[in-house]
């Protein structure tokens, strides 16, 4: 008799002797973690050349969950060192998955520089509007007027809206969905994985350990309820206009338009100049 | 049937022969020489030439030369590249020099193979971009966070900035390490008679490779009896993981293991120190019946050779021991020297800071430092008045 152990569909994409995650009851980082592992599934991706690389924080580390060649980078950096990655081999699909603090913080100056050139990686920022890993402090996405460990009197800095910046900075694929819709969440994560160019795909993702305790919605059920009610889904509208207020969470696509990647023009002009050989 | 792979003609990347450039052109020119195909950096006076003469290289043979958004991300992307298999590099100088120090640490922790060439000005700060200096050599053993060892080396011509930057690839591939070429501003910008050796006569040291296939067993920090473990790269079915944490030889984080973050610093720290016999050069000269020895690198090292061979003329029995290799630091080279001198002379373009390793070194015999600061090198006769000064 055969016996066969009895195993999740998804587990091909996880490092199994990795589990279980460090990641609280109720954290958004499973959901996103599945929703990669299904966009993986149905594009039937080729893993092996797949890189997944993140930078500290919760979601950071996925990188060492997924089963791919994976990337755990400084905080902030991940985006950087997928650059020289693409380029050294364009064959690979590269996947920054990481936080909005080391996105958008710390490593701002990459993003808007990555998707300026419109290098080809794929940007997954899952946005929980604060820094989980040190214990819940305030940052760049952090609502105005909501509670954090650092901002007792409420929060008195205006948050970055990530679609609107991504936009802005030449992103070719931008889109932004909540953990609570999944299918969404995942078609734009295939549709990212598939684009030639600078992807972007925010999640907002709940933190009911942290975030949500302090702002009267302590389980992630209750965090859930806040993203039914407040989404608004609007493609292709205005991402300037699609700021987040705790009444008003606009998802959808905000971007999906062509453009030569940065990795298509080198390789043009790499044609150009081995005509040339100037020589030393 | 024999299959004989076809015989494809080698391309000449690198001219061989004589010719009249600069420290930083040659440079470039022995990173191409050695392998170098990826190539991140930011604009910085004095090293920004390496820069533009890679940006019209690298795209000739297949390349790639990207300007990144600052130091920080230049290195980041070095370590991305070389990840991916490609022999990477950037080149800087002090203010680059200290964003870059983060993902140092980063490529010290992750055991990667590349090469950071600082052509050193005067610091603090913005100093003097425009000036030389040699205040960069304890950052570059120091400048990250935490323990760990690294290779420096100090050309002193532009023949050497060919050379010693091929050595640089060479020993980063050999012991997974960031490498480093210290040069100086002088060093970086003068021009001079350089030859560049035929392909087949420069040796080229490629990292070693996992002997094993893919597998869910597969551990990517395992090291070999030299403390060294073979790299695999991206995109070859390893689907292995590195991390910045302190990590286990499946590069699984082991943020809770006092064992395993012992285990693993001390190897960091232990495969330079227990390679320092293959690592380190010196070059001497004149030290066989030497008095006074004169301790020099880089550009400071020219003016030595020059007072030395004055004092000679004078007869005082004068030497100079030059270090190649700055780190891991030559301290039994330095230690004979010592032995069978009556004195020491060190001058360095900074406030003195090799000289407080050849103190250590030296135990009795009494060391002599010269400092200098701003545009001009140690003067030959600065040098042999301190000399003579030791010998009263």
């Amino acid at each position: 008799m055969i016996e066969e152990e009895l195993r999740h569909p998804y587990d091909k994409f996880l490092r199994r002797d990795r589990i279980p995650h460090i990641w609280c009851e109720g954290c958004g980082n499973g959901i996103i973690l599945n929703c990669f592992a299904r966009a993986l599934d149905e594009l039937d991706m080729d893993l092996d050349k797949v890189a997944v690389v993140s930078g500290i924080g919760c979601i950071g580390r996925i990188s060492g969950y997924t089963n791919t060649d994976s990337f755990h980078t400084t905080h902030g950096r991940p985006i950087a060192f997928a650059t020289g990655v693409k380029l050294a081999n364009p064959d690979l699909t590269v996947a920054v998955i990481s936080g909005d603090g080391d996105l958008f913080a710390i490593g701002g100056n990459h993003f808007i520089h990555a998707a300026r050139r419109n290098l080809d990686i794929k940007v997954i920022c899952a946005n929980n509007f604060i820094y989980g890993m040190t214990g819940g402090q305030g940052g760049p996405t952090t609502p105005m007027e909501t509670w954090t460990t650092t901002t007792p009197y409420g929060n008195i800095e205006q948050a970055f809206n990530l679609v609107h910046l991504a936009a802005a900075c030449g992103a070719v694929y931008v889109a932004r969905w909540t953990t609570l819709q999944t299918r969404w969440l995942t078609e734009s994560i295939k549709k990212a994985l598939q684009k030639e160019g600078f992807s972007f795909v925010e999640i907002i993702s709940e933190c009911p350990e942290i975030f949500g305790r302090y702002n009267k919605m302590d389980t992630a059920l209750k965090m859930m309820n806040w993203f039914k009610e407040a989404s608004v889904v609007e493609h292709f509208s205005d991402p300037a206009k699609a700021e987040i207020t705790p009444n008003r969470i606009v998802v959808g696509e905000f971007v999906d338009i062509e453009k030569p990647s940065y990795g298509r023009l080198l390789k043009e002009m790499r044609e150009k100049a081995s005509q040339k050989k100037t020589g030393e | 049937m024999t299959v004989t792979a076809p015989l494809v003609e080698k391309p000449r990347i690198v001219r061989p022969g004589p010719r009249f450039t600069s420290g930083d052109i040659a440079c470039a020119e022995g990173a191409l020489a050695a392998g170098c195909r990826f190539f991140a950096g930011y604009p910085i006076t004095p090293a920004t030439e390496i820069a533009e003469h890679m940006s019209r290289r690298l795209p000739e043979i297949g390349g790639v030369y990207i300007q990144m958004e600052d130091e920080i991300a230049s290195m980041a992307a070095v370590i991305g590249a070389s990840y991916a298999g490609v022999k990477a590099m950037t080149a800087t100088s002090g203010p680059g020099f200290s964003l870059m120090q983060e993902n140092i640490g980063l490529a010290v922790m992750t055991e990667t193979p590349c090469v950071l060439v600082n052509v050193m000005r005067g610091g603090p700060s913005t100093g003097q971009p425009t000036m030389p200096g040699q205040q960069d050599v304890m950052q570059a053993r120091w400048g990250s966070h935490g323990d760990y060892e690294i290779i420096a080396l100090a050309p002193s011509s532009v023949q050497e900035m060919f050379d010693l930057t091929v050595d640089a690839f060479n020993l980063a591939e050999t012991y997974r390490v960031p490498t480093f070429v210290l040069a100086d501003e002088i060093v970086g910008h003068m021009w001079e008679r350089v030859t560049i050796p035929e392909a087949e006569s420069i040796r080229i040291v490629n990292r070693k490779k996992p002997r094993e296939s893919p597998s869910p067993e597969f551990a990517p920090f395992k090291p070999d009896a030299d403390l060294v473990p073979p790299m695999a790269v991206f995109g070859q079915g390893y689907h292995f993981h590195a991390t910045g944490l302190t990590h286990d030889e499946r590069g699984y984080p082991r943020t809770e293991s006092v064992e395993v973050q012992t285990r693993l610093v001390q190897r960091l720290c232990n495969k330079i120190r227990q390679n320092r016999d293959k690592i380190i050069r010196v070059q001497g000269s004149m030290l066989e019946d030497a008095e006074v020895a004169v301790v020099a690198y880089g550009i400071a090292a020219r003016a030595a050779l020059s007072a030395v061979k004055k004092a000679r003329a004078e007869g005082i029995k004068a030497g100079l021991l030059r270090l190649v290799t700055l780190w891991p630091f030559p301290d039994e080279h330095v230690g004979q020297v010592a032995k069978r001198v009556k004195a020491i002379v060190v001058p360095e373009m900074n406030c003195g800071q090799i000289v407080r390793e050849v103190e250590r070194a030296s135990k009795e015999t009494p060391v002599t430092f010269l400092s200098k600061l701003g545009e001009e090198p140690h003067k030959p006769d600065e040098i042999l008045e301190a000399m003579r000064g030791t010998l009263k």
